[in-house]
């Protein structure tokens, strides 16, 4: 797959009004570790206040990327900048950067209060002010009850709850978090989650958050960064990222259950693969194209019965499988050969052999060329 | 309610009797049981009492004495200086070996080159049987074959280094030996527990800005408590029994300057024939053990029982 960073995108991306100076900027940035090259070229601008998550699969160079800002690698190639400050060879302490860690990472031995204050104490900051320091942050995360316990005396979310405050009280510009919320249970991560985006709310500092997780990314992000084999494919708010995938591989990677995509050609102003036919007048185009492409439609974006009418597109199909998810039921369907998802209410009755009237239109609808696999 | 881990013939509806929850492993642990008891405390009780007697050649448990061997050991200088020496000798080695085992592990822990081949040298000694160490260095701290010599060939004439010939240092000519050999052990001890470090923790320290030293002492030495336990009551066992180290390298010369309790307890129950004043030493250097050994497992276990 080629290189199809989308940087043209990032500035009429942000509105005017909220246009804030960069706070993190990653310059043509390479990482290799021996001859395995990690990043490649890789540029970035972090805006001030900003919440952006990184977000790709198991071994894409996410966390790399985060420790050559955080400064724990040593960079191959490119510059980073911090504040308008180049940073790049500046040690992790002196960047101005906060940093919380999948396995937390608290000092086992010392207490709450001692993992909190033992960087600040090193610092030789005085002690009124780490108190002072130590008792805001524990404020905000509510963890003043269990100062004075030892890590191995908490539970995870606890753990990491005073894993933030460690980066907290060091009262600095941009947090950087590694996959925070991994280690916990699902329950636990939703609620801290919420916190996470009510402490960015509350503070506002540049936060850059590791992820793997699509929801989690969905929900805290501002911007969205996916990664692929280090290089960036898309970065664009979670709305744009999720309705106009830049490539065949975000438009995969995005969504649950994946976007449908149907192998085609698009000719004379429509798509057509085997027994389908799409007309793309209401398509945006971001520049004339005649081909072999790929047509993505998500399952939610397939009308079902009555409401297919309005639908450009009208097509009968069989229930193959139903998935009952309580708020709303996936079915899948079989259309052109491929594997085809429909979101429905949880309200109808759709059971496995059912014939369904399904619709869609090609304002939903993002196409692919199938050679470049860019969209089109 | 079914419970199935209690071996495959119980297959019943109801709670097995707890002697024969993991009968299979408890039998298995019958044999070590026994050896513990019989051998090990068995043969200390029996050490004891003899140690009470006029034992000569052979145990006589019928000339009971009291506390005559007991009287008659610490009035004999050679035991003095053989405890004297122990004392130097404990002290030194465990903190040297310690000190420079750790730093070794920490060295190589901070991911130098040629990791391997570094660790198998310093290694190697521990390898050795002590009796090698011992006439290896007994060579090279030999004034005509060893370090002496070849200092005096670079041209420095006056360059004395005679230590196994003059009693006042010799404990620390064996010294030597014994920390050439301690720490390699000791290191790759330590560096086992230093890589099972959570890389995160050294990460996070960096980030907060704290030195690497500060991180050792103050957050990956409190880590690594149970591996420092380890590492020292296997070297201060080591230190109680060494006897091979002096053998080889003075026979506890020059005089009886280098003697140690092990080789006193040796020589009396084996040379001189006198079992009943080995027994009493041995018992000195029991009771020496349990006096370190049980406040610090007091301290260890007994608070954690209420917990
Ligand atoms: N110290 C290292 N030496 C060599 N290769 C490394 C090293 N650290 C990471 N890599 C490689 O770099 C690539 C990216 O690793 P990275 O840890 O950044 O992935 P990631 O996106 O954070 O994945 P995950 O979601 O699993 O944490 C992987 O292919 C990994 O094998
Ligand atoms: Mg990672």
């Amino acid at each position: 797959m080629g290189n199809t960073t989308t940087h043209a995108d990032i500035e009429f991306e942000m509105p005017a009004a909220s246009k804030q100076s960069v706070s993190v900027s990653v310059k043509d940035l390479d990482l290799r570790f021996g001859s395995l090259q990690v990043l490649k070229n890789l540029n970035l601008d972090i805006h001030e206040g900003e919440f952006l998550v990184l977000l790709g699969s198991s071994g894409c160079g996410k966390s790399t990327l985060l420790n050559c800002i955080a400064g724990l690698l040593e960079i191959s190639d490119g510059q980073i900048f911090i504040k308008g400050r180049n940073v790049t060879w500046e040690e992790p302490s002196e960047r101005g950067i906060g940093m919380v860690f999948q396995s937390y990472a608290l000092y086992p031995q010392m207490t709450v209060e001692g993992n909190m204050s033992f960087g600040l104490k090193n610092a030789g900051l005085p002690k009124s002010e780490i108190s002072e320091r130590v008792s805001r942050a524990s404020e905000i995360l509510q963890i003043e009850p269990l100062m004075k316990r030892k890590p191995a005396a908490l539970s995870g979310g606890q753990r990491q709850r005073v894993a933030i405050g460690r980066a907290l009280v060091r009262d600095v510009d941009v947090f950087l978090f590694d996959e925070p919320l991994s280690n916990l249970d699902a329950k636990l991560r939703a609620d801290l989650r919420v916190e996470l985006k009510q402490l960015h709310q509350r503070i506002e500092n540049t936060m850059i958050y590791v992820t793997h997780d699509q929801v989690e990314a969905m929900t805290l992000a501002d911007r969205i960064a996916i990664m692929k084999d280090g290089i960036i494919q898309q970065l664009a708010s979670p709305d744009e990222i999720y309705s106009k995938p830049a490539n065949l591989y975000v438009a995969d990677f995005i969504g649950s259950p994946a976007m449908n995509l149907l192998k085609g050609v698009v000719a004379n102003g429509t798509f057509t693969a085997h027994g389908v036919s799409v007309p793309l007048s209401g398509y945006d185009f971001e520049k004339p194209f005649e081909g072999p492409a790929w047509f993505g439609i998500r399952p939610e974006h397939v009308a079902i019965g009555d409401a297919a009418n309005a639908s450009d597109t009208q097509l009968t199909v069989k229930a193959e499988v139903v998935d009952p998810l309580g708020s709303d039921t996936l079915v899948m369907a079989r259309l052109s050969d491929e594997r085809f998802w429909l979101r429905i209410s949880g309200q109808s009755k759709v059971k496995i052999g059912d014939e369904l009237k399904i619709g869609f239109s090609a304002v939903d609808a993002s196409l692919f060329d199938q050679s470049t696999e860019i969209r089109l | 309610m079914a419970v199935t881990d209690a071996g495959p013939a119980t297959e019943v509806a109801k709670r097995p009797s707890r002697l024969f929850k993991n009968l299979a492993s408890k039998i298995a642990a019958v044999p070590m049981v026994l050896v513990a008891l019989v051998i090990f405390v068995g043969c200390t009780i029996w050490t004891i009492y003899h140690s009470f007697t006029r034992s000569r050649l052979l145990p006589a448990p019928e000339k009971w004495v009291g506390l005559d061997n007991y009287e008659r050991l610490w009035g004999e200088n050679r035991w003095l200086i053989s405890i004297e020496n122990l004392a130097i000798y404990g002290f030194c080695s465990l903190t040297l070996s310690l000190t420079i085992g750790f730093v070794l592990a920490a060295l190589l822990d901070r991911k130098i080159r040629f990791e391997n081949t570094i660790r198998t040298i310093i290694l190697y000694p521990f390898a050795l049987s002590f009796v090698v160490t011992g006439l290896a260095w007994q060579w090279i701290l030999n004034p005509q074959l060893g370090l002496q010599n070849v200092v005096r060939s670079w041209g420095w004439e006056s360059f004395a280094f005679d230590p196994l010939n003059n009693a006042e240092i010799v404990i620390f000519g064996i010294l030597i030996a014994g920390i050439w050999q301690g720490s390699g052990f000791v290191m790759v001890l330590l560096l086992a527990g230093m890589r099972g470090i959570d890389e995160d923790i050294w990460k996070a320290s960096r980030v907060e800005g704290i030195p690497a030293w500060k991180t050792y002492i103050f957050i990956v030495i409190p880590m690594m408590r149970p591996v420092f336990v380890t590492a020292i009551v296997i070297i201060a066992s080591g230190i109680i029994k060494v006897y091979d180290l002096v053998v080889a390298q003075t026979s506890g010369g020059p005089g009886i300057a280098s003697e140690v309790p092990a080789k006193y307890v040796i020589e009396k129950m084996f040379f001189s024939q006198n079992l009943g004043l080995g027994f009493a030493a041995s018992t000195m250097m029991l009771l020496s053990v349990l006096v370190v050994l049980i406040p610090w497992a007091y301290l260890e276990f007994g608070g954690k029982k209420n917990g």
